[in-house]
């Protein structure tokens, strides 16, 4: 099916607000103290989050983990109070308990994100179940890493999602590293879809690169999870271009490696295509980047300006 | 002498025990290849040393890691695991606390489990509650399980080689602050024994019991506190389990007041455990009731100011003294 216009814009807009997001933040990163704890990136997997959220309604549930950014933005969360929240301050979208790396956004439906690997598949099976016993016309997506297909969580949470025919799009962002592991240094299996058979259910394939090829197999699986027959696995191959996080030199990424997949970036792909269309001309991707650029410069500054919270306020949120 | 962060001393100590006894390796989440390039931590450059027989990377997979410790103590070998961070003890508890602690006890005596859990912990890093949450009570609640939490790297060092050659199952907690405070560690051999508590300071008018990175909280309070004519004498548990019951109780017999100290949050902390002890077994020394200055009953947050309230400091100690000397 011919994805339309404006979808490819929206997602190729989706990936450009995230990079230039996550470039900014490995900028700010570099002022010791300004922002707390852990940076960890997306860069070149943005077509997976993209992709797979542009085939999503609003009602549907995301359930994100440590590397969330792009999957939380293209849901629609407010990259002001992202980035508060990145920051520590008050005005951020989980005032200051989280930072960057369990933002959890319930107005677009991202309700948790889990930095615990392998912790988000477990919930969405509840998600989902709670979807499926209201009735809605809604799905649920969990995304994950190919390290966290060796918990036993996520053996657990497909065998149950399949047993209850359960709204739900696994989406495993297969980047080729779990931490310093690569891929075949931590699982024997050649691709993580595999395992859809042993939990009787489909395992696809997909190219995590190409944008469109992420939204088709996301539509697909929707379609499927919506219709009641079940969940779907879908692999994205794709490539973790920077180290783990923004503290990793990657001195065990080969750097042939790393430059082959950073000509194979997502980005370009798609505006090239958009391009060569003529979806798009020339002045209006300069004003998309230029609107994007502004976007994020907004959200440093409403972080920069914003207060942190009082101490004491580390007390509340606890419990209703 | 040399000067190491615990991390180092962790290091000495499983090289020291590797090359004694074959039958000793290590496996985890990144103790081989690792994100961090890094000197001053546990495991650096023992895979090159020690090589991929001895050294397992494992997948992330906390219950096969603790699993793999569990079946190959009882095998004959001495395994000592790593669990990145204490908040992913939970994924490993079931091996921990059901088996390790327990497999034993069900043989009748017959089967031993000769294994470490090295388990890192701490807040102050910024990463939030799910990479930083103490659990030692929890750990220290299941019997068939002993409990060592070092407070400097010297002891880290000698802990960690008794805790290898231990027969039983030893949780073994390492706050990572610690890393990076470099102290005297002997060179040469040495065991230091668990079950030990050592009085790191000599004082007359108040016990504070601690453990851990609060040591250091404790030393500096106590110093504080001796410009002002009041004397602490602090004790340094260094192992929860077993317990030294002897050096908690004969130091607030002499000081009759008690403080406990420690970065975990309150309820059901170990602090209540240390004060039972003295409630039950020195009260008519007690001339105040304790006081505990512990970290509130909150996860822990990411928020600089957020995360810096959770982190019990000097002045918490230091007006909890003053409350009841
Ligand atoms: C249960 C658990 N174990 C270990 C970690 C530490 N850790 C954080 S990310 C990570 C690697 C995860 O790899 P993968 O699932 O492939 O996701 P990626 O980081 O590649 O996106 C590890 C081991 C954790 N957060 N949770």
């Amino acid at each position: 099916m011919e994805v339309a216009k404006e979808k490819k814009i929206e997602m190729l807009r989706s990936m450009l607000l995230t990079r230039r997001f996550e470039e900014t933040l490995t900028e700010l990163c570099k002022n010791e103290g300004k922002i707390p704890g852990m940076m960890i990136l997306c860069t070149g997997q943005e077509a997976v989050g993209s992709g797979v959220c542009a085939a999503l309604s609003p009602e549907d549930v995301i359930i994100s983990n440590h590397r969330s950014h792009n999957h939380l933005l293209t849901k629609g969360a407010d990259p002001r109070a992202i980035m508060a929240e990145i920051y520590g301050k008050s005005t951020g979208c989980n005032k200051g308990k989280s930072g960057t790396l369990h933002l959890a956004v319930p107005e677009v439906n991202a309700p948790c994100t889990t930095t615990v690997v392998g912790g988000g598949l477990p919930i969405a099976v509840g998600v989902a179940f709670s979807q499926q016993y209201k009735k809605e016309k809604a799905v649920t997506v969990c995304f994950f890493g190919d390290g966290a297909a060796d918990e036993g969580s996520f053996h657990e949470s497909l065998n149950l999602a399949s047993l209850w025919s359960l709204p739900i799009v696994f989406v495993c962002e297969n980047n080729l590293y779990a931490g310093a592991q690569r891929y075949e240094e931590h699982t024997r299996v050649k691709d993580i879809a595999d395992r859809a058979s042993a939990y009787a259910m489909p395992g696809e394939i997909v190219d995590g690169n190409d944008v469109l090829a992420v939204y088709e197999a996301a539509r697909t699986a929707r379609e499927r999870a919506i219709a009641g027959n079940g969940p779907t696995l879908i692999e994205c191959k794709t490539y973790r271009c920077r180290g783990h996080g923004e503290s990793d030199h990657q001195l065990y990424q080969p750097k042939d490696e790393i430059a082959a997949w950073q000509e194979k970036c997502p980005i370009p792909r798609l505006s090239d295509e958009v391009f060569a269309l003529g979806l798009i001309t020339a002045e209006e991707l300069s004003a998309l980047e230029a609107e994007i650029g502004a976007v994020v410069q907004e959200a440093v500054r409403f972080a920069e300006e914003s207060p942190y919270p009082k101490p004491e306020e580390a007390l509340e949120d606890v419990f209703v | 002498m040399q000067q190491l962060g615990m991390g180092q001393a962790v290091n000495q100590a499983l090289r020291e025990e590797m090359t004694r006894d074959e039958r000793v390796f290590i496996a985890g989440e990144g103790v081989g290849v690792s994100i961090h390039d890094n000197p001053m931590l546990p495991t650096a450059d023992l895979l090159k040393d020690f090589g991929v027989a001895r050294v397992k990377d494992t997948p992330v997979s906390e219950a096969a890691i603790a699993g793999l410790a569990v079946g190959a103590a009882v095998s004959g070998l001495r395994p000592v695991v790593e669990i990145m961070f204490n908040p992913f003890f939970t994924l490993a508890s079931d091996m921990i606390v059901n088996h390790a602690a327990k497999l034993r006890y069900l043989s009748g005596g017959k089967s031993t489990f000769p294994l470490v859990v090295r388990i890192k912990t701490g807040a102050g890093f910024g990463a939030g509650c799910q990479h930083a949450h103490n659990l030692e009570a929890w750990v220290a609640h299941c019997p068939g399980l002993k409990v060592v939490m070092p407070s400097t790297p010297a002891d880290a060092k000698g802990l960690l080689k008794a805790a290898i050659r231990d027969d039983n199952p030893v949780v073994f907690i390492e706050d990572m602050m610690l890393y990076f405070v470099p102290e005297p560690v002997p060179a040469e051999e040495y065991l230091t024994p668990i079950g030990k508590a050592e009085v790191k300071r000599q004082g007359r008018d108040v016990t504070v019991v601690t453990w851990s990175k609060m040591l250091g909280v404790a030393l500096k309070a106590a110093a504080g506190l001796a410009q002002e004519g009041i004397e602490a004498e602090v004790v340094d548990l260094r192992t929860l389990v077993p317990l030294d019951r002897e050096t908690i109780i004969s130091s607030v017999r002499k000081t009759g007041r008690l403080v406990v100290l420690h970065e975990a949050t309150r309820t059901g902390g170990f602090s209540g455990e240390v004060c039972a002890l003295v409630t039950e077994e020195a009260f008519s020394s007690l001339k105040a009731p304790f006081r505990r200055v512990t970290g509130p009953d909150i996860p822990v947050p990411v928020s600089p100011p957020l995360e810096r309230f959770y982190i019990p400091d000097e002045e918490q100690l230091i007006a909890a003294v003053k409350e009841i000397v």
